[in-house]
């Protein structure tokens, strides 16, 4: 019997929002997919590149940013560096011809779990369909 | 409007000319210029402040071997500026470095000249420099490539200097030998010449002669990214570019706008302990040592591609002849077209990574 693929999603979630709203989302008693693996971090600009592009060599089918809604950091202005960072590497992604449908981000309030539930469930259907990140069976990376 | 002056000697005479006039009249501190090493054909960039010394200049030297860019944000301030001779690219370099808080304008009359392009490395190192010599400056006065330039240098089409104070005009210039055509841009550069024995004129350095060499530059570069066909063979194709790469991290070393100290991936943030090495053997059956070359190339690309200014040494320091610059040149634009940003051409530009807008990319995010 084949089993079913299940991805894992590393989730850097920012912890004023996203990471709260995943919260919210649990105590509400939503279900969410087991793809998604939280980090919690303290702010989406705290996520450093790097992180992103070691999480998908190391194999993570999918990698997903939270972050605050534009105009709602907690730190004023974190998530719009994020953003940058976050466009600069998805174009160096598809400038290498490397998948970057398999980054996501995504603005997600403390107050939207529901938004939380949708946005992973839809990412977790997404990379089902694109199937296991190829680059967990390289060695060489 | 921008003034030339005329000197009625070889460029490199006239150049060096003026600039023992700049240091003997004390505009300057110093001068900073390729200079002749010994008599095996070698030489190195020089902080100068003796008059005598410059007799050994060689300022229009077509060779690279270091960014200028580079050694220049490590000089130390001095009374006056330091009048430099740097190639285009090697001067974006600076304006990057200078962005970065690497440097100041200020400290420096720039001097750079339209560019023939570089020697590759092996060429000097093979002591065949001068006797490919001759043809390169034919090459140069017709407005065309030598044969013998980088291949880098053959793609790169900003040959004519950007925020230079001034100018020396040499691509196309026919009478090379006898002539030096040097145009001042700068209020700064026009009090330093001051006295100078030299015919002064109104005139700027027009653009449109330089067309069809822009035009086929471009084109060369377009035949080399899509030569490298990085973003068709995804990540096989990165492991097979880099399969040959021995993790030396010369090529960031010599990289002008790596200006970092401790270079990121050489911290102890990216040692492999026995526990990574070993889940690594666990989920994948084999671990390749040393570990996280790609990481490290598509890490350098994240911190650094939007500003590389094409300059062609990553490829030069390569030792396992990897087109290093290429593909971060091709990279680079396309992120750097993401903010119409050009490295190296407008210093009050501030670097794409440390600013925002609050009304880009809307599109993303939002979902
Ligand atoms: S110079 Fe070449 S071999 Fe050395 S780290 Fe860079 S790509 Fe690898
Ligand atoms: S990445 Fe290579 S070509 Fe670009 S600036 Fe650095 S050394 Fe020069």
């Amino acid at each position: 019997m084949s089993k079913e693929f299940m991805p894992k999603i590393i989730s850097f979630l920012c912890k004023w929002c996203t990471y709260s709203g995943a919260d919210l989302a649990g105590t509400n008693r939503m279900k969410y997919p087991p793809s998604i693996l939280p980090l919690r971090v303290m702010c989406s600009s705290r996520v450093n590149p790097v992180f992103l592009i070691k999480s998908f060599l190391y194999g993570a089918d999918g990698v997903l940013i939270g972050g605050c809604h534009p105009g709602d950091c907690h730190y004023q202005s974190g998530n719009y560096y994020t953003r940058r960072r976050f466009a600069i590497l998805t174009t160096i992604f598809d400038s290498l011809g490397l998948e970057s449908e398999r980054l996501r981000l995504s603005w997600i309030s403390a107050a939207e779990g529901t938004k939380f539930v949708r946005v992973s469930t839809e990412f977790t259907e997404k990379i089902k369909s694109m199937g296991e990140n190829p680059a967990k069976k390289k060695i060489f990376l | 409007m921008d003034k030339v002056l005329k000197i009625d000697k070889s460029a490199e005479k006239g150049i060096v000319e003026l600039l023992k006039y700049l240091l003997l009249n004390d505009r300057v501190s110093g001068v900073f210029t390729l200079r002749k090493t010994g008599n095996n054909g070698s030489f190195d960039y020089a902080l100068i402040t003796e008059p005598a010394l410059l007799e050994d200049s060689i300022p229009l030297h077509p060779f690279m071997h270091v960014n200028a860019g580079k050694i220049l944000s490590a000089l130390p301030s001095m009374r006056k500026p330091v009048a430099a001779v740097i190639k285009p690219c090697e001067l974006r370099s600076f304006v990057e470095l200078v962005k970065r808080s690497q440097g100041a304008l200020d400290d420096f009359l720039l001097i750079s000249y339209t560019c023939g392009g570089s020697f590759p490395y092996k060429t000097t190192v093979k002591g065949q420099m001068d006797k490919l010599l001759p043809e390169f400056w034919e090459a140069v006065k017709s407005g065309l490539d030598s044969d013998s330039i980088r291949p880098t240098c053959r793609a790169c089409e900003y040959f004519v200097p950007m925020n230079a104070d001034l100018t020396i005009s040499l691509v196309g210039e026919k009478d090379l030998d006898s002539k030096c055509a040097i145009f001042l841009h700068s209020g700064k550069s026009k009090s330093m010449v001051e006295g100078f024995e030299a015919e002064i004129s109104k005139g700027e350095l027009k653009l449109s002669r330089f067309d069809s060499l822009v035009k086929k530059r471009k084109e060369q570069k377009e035949k080399d990214f899509k030569e490298i066909n990085i973003q068709d063979s995804g990540l096989d194709g990165m492991i097979d570019i880099f399969g040959k790469c021995i993790g030396c991290h010369g090529c960031s070393r010599i990289c002008p706008i790596c200006h970092c100290i401790l270079c990121d991936f050489e911290s102890c943030a990216y040692d492999y302990d026995t526990s990574m090495i070993e889940n690594e053997l666990l989920s994948r059956g084999g671990v390749r040592v040393p570990t996280d070359t790609i990481l490290y190339q598509i890490g350098r690309l994240s911190h650094m591609s939007f500003s590389c200014t094409g300059c062609g040494l990553c490829t030069e320091v390569c030792p396992a002849d990897i087109p290093v610059s290429t593909i971060f040149r091709k990279t680079g634009e396309e992120v750097a077209g993401l903010f119409d940003y050009l490295p190296g051409k407008d210093v009050n530009e501030e670097i794409p990574v440390t600013i925002f807008k609050e009304d880009e990319l809307s599109e993303l995010g939002n979902d």
